[in-house]
């Protein structure tokens, strides 16, 4: 048996190690260790209850919105208010731009340089693939930063800038979108369709997202110029729809009113959602703790000395078992064909979360544009949403990895709990108690690793697309 | 010129908001000033031992390079041992020292990196975080007042909650084409480039600031100083006059400035969305005006708002029109 460590584990957000047991070049065993401590929820405590949306949207620079979101719904939450339906629209188009920029982002930045590593040179797609996607200078890396800029200008009309707006309010939005402004976002939309139609998925969203197994996704993927087609091409060749299956359920809290709050295990059968179900362990966590704890009640206490620890994240479960969080998860819960024939025959793997990602980018575009033909300038887009002096609330929303909660009590007007747990806190969790790994703990096990290996690691690791920074809040 | 990034106590929003750098892609627009990454965490290809080959050699001077960026605060707790953050099994403050000491030039990327972030502004400092060369607005931090980097120049200080793209890739290709002296920074090392203006100026609520005709809830049009917590008069930074995402500010989204590139915004005293008043009067004046002088002018220009911008002020959109003149009288 060898240790392997890898880290820093780069092109993830936030900093990462991945500790590996290797056996006969086969993983037995992973430690994932998130080795940055943020410790934002005790500093939360004490605040004005409204500071947390100045503050917990700094928690990240690549989900700050999905923060922004889950602080606003808890507010929303203690205030007993619902925004107008102006607000709310604007909130799913800020919301949804965050989340499709972030799908891209892992896909072009972070995940598809890693097939341009010189391990993959004597295959027939390496060359087109190191054209297309070599960090920094693929040709289809500017035209993607360049196309992200210019979506990201629909954030600048809807909350002044991003990441780290202040315009999602418990009320609704503090920007109420002007007719004029109104037409500047429908074209950014067909813009950003023109792309996406173009470069990303050479076809019309519409006739990707209405594919409905995996032998269709190959036949479509066979003569396609685009880049996601290329992707499964290569994903086809290494098996990626074999490998990274991880936890036994998977969990959403629920988006846009489109796709469903739930969990399902390995037969895809929903459950409605039970957060009573949550709590967060620390047994292998640099912090304190005798008993898991529901994070209504949950604590965030430093105890850096701890043996039998080896990360400073937090282990949550779902009613015991360990979840896995994120878009497919999310269009599971939601029945989508496709994923469920990926799924059905060979579990989550790292093919199957790439699609999930880029399903949901077709899927969500065409439905912002009708959320910005809704939009109605003149009509309300925030109410008054005044704070009670004590009392307690949840805020859940889904990020672009998955589900977010924030649990809120406030006490004689001020924050005197706040507890976050985060899509990859699940993802990325440690061993528990009763010493059952991770959902990416267990991904790993089985993989080759260790001199001459195939970066199949890498590959796993990411397809969850981690955001640490979050986890460690 | 090549620049070493490495990423601690922060969010990763200022790498991301810089990737977000308009018109021309980062990367092109960069590699064209002459400007590359030797490593950066969010976009090289070298991960793992590749990725810590090259820290190390950047670290003994076995490979050269320029300009060392940290996005992020320095975390030196629990108990000074920098365990809060690891790089390799090393505290991130150690290779922070180590590299800074190989710099010619050291830019703290973000006010986590430039003044010590959130945890130090707040009581008791739990993480023991510090900027690069500040404890919040007191010269010292990881560094030390005296530190100077190979250039002679001390910390240069990209302060912003994010920083604007522009502020860094502009700062980057000034280096790289003029290079940076001492004037070009001000009195807390903040390049001057973005530093020398305020929020204020090119603010789009300008007309309802000039009549203090102020916004008395969220998504108000008024301006947000009276009520709304709004620091634009004393912030530093050009954020009315430089587009964040093509279009926006934070005045424009309908939200007050924090003030976030001025050390200390993290705690200002109240809560964020309010505005401190003695005896109905905000107590955060614009920097360089007398107090009397402000309250003079104040009641004089809310004795002759036009009725215009006084409705609109507590809209959120235009109720009353300017008004039209005919025959051009």
């Amino acid at each position: 048996m060898t240790r392997i460590v890898l880290g820093p584990f780069n092109r993830v957000e936030g900093d990462l190690e991945v500790q590996l047991e290797v056996a006969a070049g086969l993983v037995q065993s992973a430690q994932v260790n998130s080795p940055l401590f943020r410790g934002f929820e005790p500093l939360l405590i004490g605040r004005d209850p409204a500071d947390a949306l100045v503050i917990v949207p700094r928690i990240c620079g690549i989900c700050s919105v999905a923060q922004s979101a889950a602080a606003a719904a808890a507010l929303a939450d203690l205030a007993g208010v619902t925004p107008p339906p102006n607000g709310r629209l604007a909130l799913h188009l800020t919301q949804a731009t965050e989340n499709l920029a972030d799908h891209l982002t892992h896909f072009y930045l972070f995940f598809l340089p890693d097939f341009c590593r010189p391990a993959y040179v004597d295959r027939s797609w390496h060359a087109d693939v190191v054209a297309r996607f070599a960090a920094q200078r693929g040709s289809s890396v500017g035209p993607w930063l360049q196309a992200r800029a210019r979506f990201f200008h629909l954030a600048g009309f809807l909350a002044g800038r991003w990441p780290h707006t202040l315009a999602i309010q418990p009320g609704g939005s503090t920007k109420a979108t002007t007719a004029a402004e109104r037409i500047r976002l429908l074209a950014l939309l067909r813009e950003f369709r023109s792309f996406l139609e173009n470069r990303v998925f050479a076809d019309r969203l519409e006739h990707f997202a209405a594919l409905a197994d995996a032998d269709t996704l190959s036949a479509w993927a066979a003569g396609n110029p685009g880049d996601l087609a290329l992707f499964l091409r290569l994903a086809g060749d290494l098996g990626l729809e074999r490998i990274g299956a991880g936890a036994e359920r998977f969990l959403s809290f629920g988006a846009y009113g489109l796709f469903p709050a739930g969990s399902c295990g390995g037969d895809l059968a929903v459950d409605p959602l039970d957060t009573g179900k949550i709590v967060e362990d620390v047994s292998h966590a640099w912090l304190a703790g005798e008993v898991p704890l529901a994070p209504a009640v949950g604590e965030t206490l430093v105890a850096a000395d701890k043996p039998a620890a080896y990360t400073w994240c937090k282990a949550p479960r779902y009613g015991g078992a360990v979840a896995e969080t994120g878009a497919l998860a999310r269009q599971l819960i939601d029945g989508q064909p496709l994923l469920h024939d990926l799924v059905g025959r060979h579990g989550a793997s790292v093919t199957a979360r790439i699609v999930a990602r880029l399903l949901e980018v077709a899927r969500l575009l065409p439905v912002m544009e009708s959320w910005a033909q809704a939009l109605r300038p003149g009509e309300p887009f925030c109410l008054p949403a005044p704070l009670p002096d004590t009392g307690t609330a949840v805020g859940l929303v889904e990020a672009a990895r998955g589900s977010l909660g924030h649990w809120l009590s406030v006490r004689r007007g001020r924050i005197e709990r706040y507890q976050i747990i985060a899509p990859t806190t699940w993802n990325f969790s440690p061993r528990d108690a009763t010493g059952r790994p991770g959902a990416l703990e267990q991904a790993l096990v089985g993989l080759p690793a260790g001199e001459g290996a195939l970066p199949t690691v890498q590959h796993v690791v990411r397809s969850f697309d981690p955001c640490m920074v979050c986890t460690v809040h | 010129m090549k620049v070493l990034w490495l990423q601690s106590g922060g969010c990763g929003g200022c790498t991301q908001s810089l990737l977000c750098h308009e018109p021309r892609p980062l990367f092109d627009e960069l590699r064209d000033a002459g400007i590359e990454f030797v490593w950066h965490p969010a976009l090289s290809p070298e991960s793992g031992e590749e990725a810590l080959a090259v820290l190390e050699a950047c670290a003994d001077g076995s490979r050269a390079f320029d300009v060392l960026c940290i996005e992020g605060a320095m975390l030196r707790g629990p108990n000074g041992s920098g365990r809060f953050h690891r790089l390799a099994g090393r505290p991130l403050t150690e290779w922070v020292r180590q590299l800074a000491a190989r710099a010619s030039h050291v830019f703290a990327i973000g006010s986590c990196t430039a003044w010590g972030g959130f945890s130090a502004n707040t009581p008791g400092n739990p993480l023991e975080a510090c900027g690069l060369q500040y404890d919040v607005e007191e010269p010292g931090g990881l560094l030390g007042a005296a530190f100077r980097a190979g250039d002679g120049l001390p910390v240069v200080n990209l302060a912003g909650c994010p920083t604007h793209p522009g502020w860094i890739v502009d700062t980057l290709e000034k280096l790289a084409c003029d290079g940076l002296t001492a004037a070009d920074l001000d009195e807390f090392g903040r390049p001057l480039l973005y530093a020398e203006q305020l929020v204020h100026h090119g603010c789009p609520r300008n007309e309802f600031y000039e009549f203090k005709a102020s916004a008395e809830k969220h998504s108000d049009l008024g301006c947000l100083m009276e009520n709304l917590g709004c620091k634009g008069t004393q912030a530093h930074a050009d954020c009315n006059t430089r587009p964040w995402n093509g279009a926006g500010s934070c005045l424009k989204g309908g939200y007050a400035c924090i003030a976030c590139t001025e050390p200390g915004f993290e705690a200002p005293g109240h809560a964020f969305q309010e505005t401190p008043k003695l005896a109905g009067i905000p107590i955060g004046l614009p920097t360089d005006m007398p107090k009397a002088w402000f309250v003079a002018l104040a009641a004089l220009s809310k004795s002759a708002t036009p009725k215009r911008v006084r409705d609109n002020a507590v809209e959120d959109h235009t109720v009353i029109r300017p008004s039209v003149r005919k025959g051009g009288k």
